[in-house]
């Protein structure tokens, strides 16, 4: 293990606990504010990366298609709240699970009809496409250094509105004591729908940020929404700082296991019983992290409700 | 009772007459994988397939032929209830499609109980060609094997010291790393097993970077395949470690998706795009006209099924019903058509015996990205798993 591989495989980690924070900022709002249990969360990301996909096409650039993507599905996710959900706040987590599930099954066939079964392959914006030397002569992709930038970016732009602004004290409001919020005053159904709206435009962020590493295709959202949900019950629901530092955590401990158990395992074991080893393991190690945290702080890292 | 019993027995009589009667016409069972990150691969297989069917005019071997599509989406599990629904509810009295080693082994005791011929236009594992060979599997692609080996050969011949192994944890993933440590016989720097239809590799390459190798020799099909090269690019590894791939992992379908980038790299393959024959020449051809893309060693491979299985039917007359003569009319075919592949043979336990050839990505005279083929790897090299099957 030297430092360089340290370091990269560090970075690695912070580059997907960003993207699995974009996500679960969202899904965490809209589980600690509205009490809902949204499934269909996973769905918005896969909706957002497909739009990302075909606004490139349309207009042949990144930079125009990515604001585009996020106001498109941002429009999805609100008409989402507005014609389906918000009759869902008032039924149990069963019913919502139900419903949202049934999302996901509507919005994958949706896709598939639209978009065909093929994944599509994004490719990085130009200049993005070839490796960056960082100080210390490591060499790194310059694409993921700028998820790491917009990562970053975002989850400040986040802190300042929920902390410093008065919809975010709204928001803020609503997370500790929904009740409390409503009597005074607060107009809740348009909070939702800004909320949800927001939550969804994040989603087309990771979607499309994630598209040229990994690949647009139906089904993308499922594996990493169990991600999002492992986030924010270790950051404690509705939290953004607690969805923030969750995220990283398991980030870096996902990408680390990967990188060190197979490395420790191959001075034990022969390589097929290695490479099986690791990668089982170390995705073991973020529910290991999950319960650990759970057994020490139900309430999770940050809990919102006091 | 009586005349409910005899009208039961008219009626299974009936069936079965009409069963016989079906053999008339060529049903094939088309299972392949054809969505998800690893459906481009099956999606060039049937091309060439329909290419080929399209240019007989419809009837393989002079027989009315009907394809019956599935699609196993790379889950074994959904493979083997396909295969039976194929054979069961669709009475398909031939076989093929399978592009995936591990949907091949879930769906293969099915295909044998159904008592149907299976030809191979891609997956051929070792375990169906060795020891458990069976006159009812004939591949026209190559044992799994093929490639790697060649492609160790390869590496050996370029005198790297040492080479870093990389592939997805599966059969045809093991399959590549045995073929691969054959040819070469040198020294593997480590040996790396991925997650089938894992798409961020930033890990790995991590981990390549740390350990210098003298060369990389990655198999990753598909999606795989162009996630791992657009990442190893980006990352900046294409200029420290020279790449190494069998053909079907840098071929049309990649060049596509990933484009100028891949300049440069090596590979091995059994056919290339600009090979010296007739039938390649009109084969390249007529799928450009018909597809408006460059085929790839995929394209081939479905072309060359389809091919295969046209000149055995007719060989028999269309009876494919009378096993023996069938199997020995595919296992003699090769000699009879002209394949894009040039020259090959059958080994006795239904594989192919053919050259291999090294390739390089470059532009071709239009500026487009094309597979060049560079000089032959090994000439007529054959399933090292042979020489276990007791089949004659």
């Amino acid at each position: 293990m030297t430092p360089i591989l340290f370091l990269e495989q560090g970075l690695n980690g912070i580059q997907f606990g960003l993207m699995l924070f974009l996500l679960a900022a969202g899904l965490t709002l809209v589980f600690g504010i509205m009490d809902m249990i949204n499934l269909a969360h996973g769905s918005l990301y896969m909706v957002g990366a497909y739009l990302m996909a075909s606004f490139v096409q349309a207009t042949g650039s990144f930079w125009i298609a990515l604001p585009l993507a996020l106001a498109a599905t941002a429009l999805v996710g609100a008409a989402l709240e507005v014609t389906l959900l918000r009759t869902l706040y008032e039924r149990d987590h069963l019913t919502q699970v139900l419903a949202t599930f049934a999302i996901i099954l509507i919005a994958n066939e949706a896709v598939r009809l639209i978009w065909g079964t093929q994944s599509i392959m994004l490719n990085a914006p130009a200049g993005l496409t070839g490796p960056v030397e960082l100080p210390g002569g490591m060499r790194y992709a310059s694409y993921r250094l700028a998820i790491i930038g917009v990562g970053t970016a975002v989850a400040v732009l986040l802190y300042f509105l929920v902390t410093k602004t008065k919809v975010g004290m709204l928001v803020r409001a609503g997370a500790s004591n929904r009740e409390m919020a409503t009597a005074m005053g607060v107009n809740i159904r348009l909070l939702f729908t800004i909320v949800f709206a927001v939550g969804a435009a994040l989603c087309a962020l990771a979607g499309a940020m994630l598209g040229p590493i990994l690949a647009v295709q139906v089904g993308m959202g499922e594996n990493i929404l169990i991600l999002a949900f492992v986030v924010i019950v270790i950051g404690g629901i509705g939290s953004i700082r607690g969805a923030f530092v969750g995220a990283l955590l398991v980030g870096l401990v996902d990408t680390m296991g990967r990188a060190l158990l197979p490395v420790a395992f191959a001075k034990m074991f022969p390589p097929q019983v290695a490479s099986n080893l690791g990668p089982s393991l170390s995705s073991i190690l973020i529910y290991v992290l999950m319960a650990a945290v759970l057994f020490f702080r139900p309430q999770g890292l940050f809990p919102a409700r006091g | 009772m009586r005349s409910a019993i005899r009208r039961i027995a008219l009626l299974a009589a009936a069936l079965f007459a009409f069963n016989v009667q079906a053999a008339n016409e060529l049903k094939i069972g088309y299972l392949s994988t054809l969505s998800g990150p690893a459906g481009a691969i099956g999606v060039e297989v049937r091309d060439g397939f329909n290419l080929a069917l399209k240019m007989a005019g419809g009837k393989l071997g002079g027989l009315k032929t009907e394809i019956v599509f599935a699609d196993d989406t790379l889950n074994p599990e959904t493979g083997k209830q396909l295969a039976e629904r194929l054979l069961k509810r669709d009475r398909v009295n031939l076989m093929t499609g399978v592009i995936f080693s591990n949907v091949m082994l879930a769906a293969w005791p099915t295909i044998q109980e159904g008592k149907v011929f299976y030809i191979a236009p891609n997956s051929t594992p070792t375990s169906i060609t060795g020891q458990g060979c069976n006159p009812h599997f004939v591949s026209a692609a190559w044992p799994n094997e093929g490639h790697h080996e060649a492609a160790g050969h390869y590496a050996k011949s370029r005198g790297y010291p040492n080479v870093y192994l990389i592939a997805p944890n599966y059969p045809a993933g093991k399959d590549s790393t045995t073929g691969f440590k054959r040819g070469y016989g040198g020294t593997i720097s480590a040996e790396v097993y991925t997650k089938l239809n894992q798409l961020d590799y930033s890990a790995e390459l991590a981990q390549i970077r740390a350990a210098k190798p003298a060369a990389l020799y990655a198999f990753l099909p598909g999606g795989m395949g162009i996630n791992f090269i657009k990442q190893f690019v980006a990352a900046g590894l294409s200029s420290e470690v020279p790449l190494v791939v069998p053909g079907f992992a840098d071929d049309q379908d990649i060049i596509r998706a990933v484009g100028e980038p891949m300049l440069g790299i090596f590979d091995t393959s059994h056919w290339a795009y600009d090979l010296d024959n007739d039938a390649n020449r009109k084969f390249v051809a007529a799928f450009e006209k018909e597809y408006k893309r460059i085929p790839s060693l995929f394209a081939e491979q479905g072309y060359t099924t389809a091919l295969l299985i046209d000149n055995a039917v007719r060989a028999v007359k269309g009876k494919i019903e009378d096993e023996k003569a069938f199997h020995q009319a595919l296992m003699s075919a090769p000699a009879r058509f002209q394949s894009p592949r040039g020259n090959w043979k059958f080994a006795h336990n239904g594989t192919p015996v053919q050259d291999y050839y090294v390739r390089v990505i470059a532009k071709d005279n239009q500026g487009r990205l094309v597979n060049k083929k560079i000089g032959t790897v090994v000439s007529g090299l054959s399933d090292f798993w042979a020489k276990d099957c007791k089949m004659k």
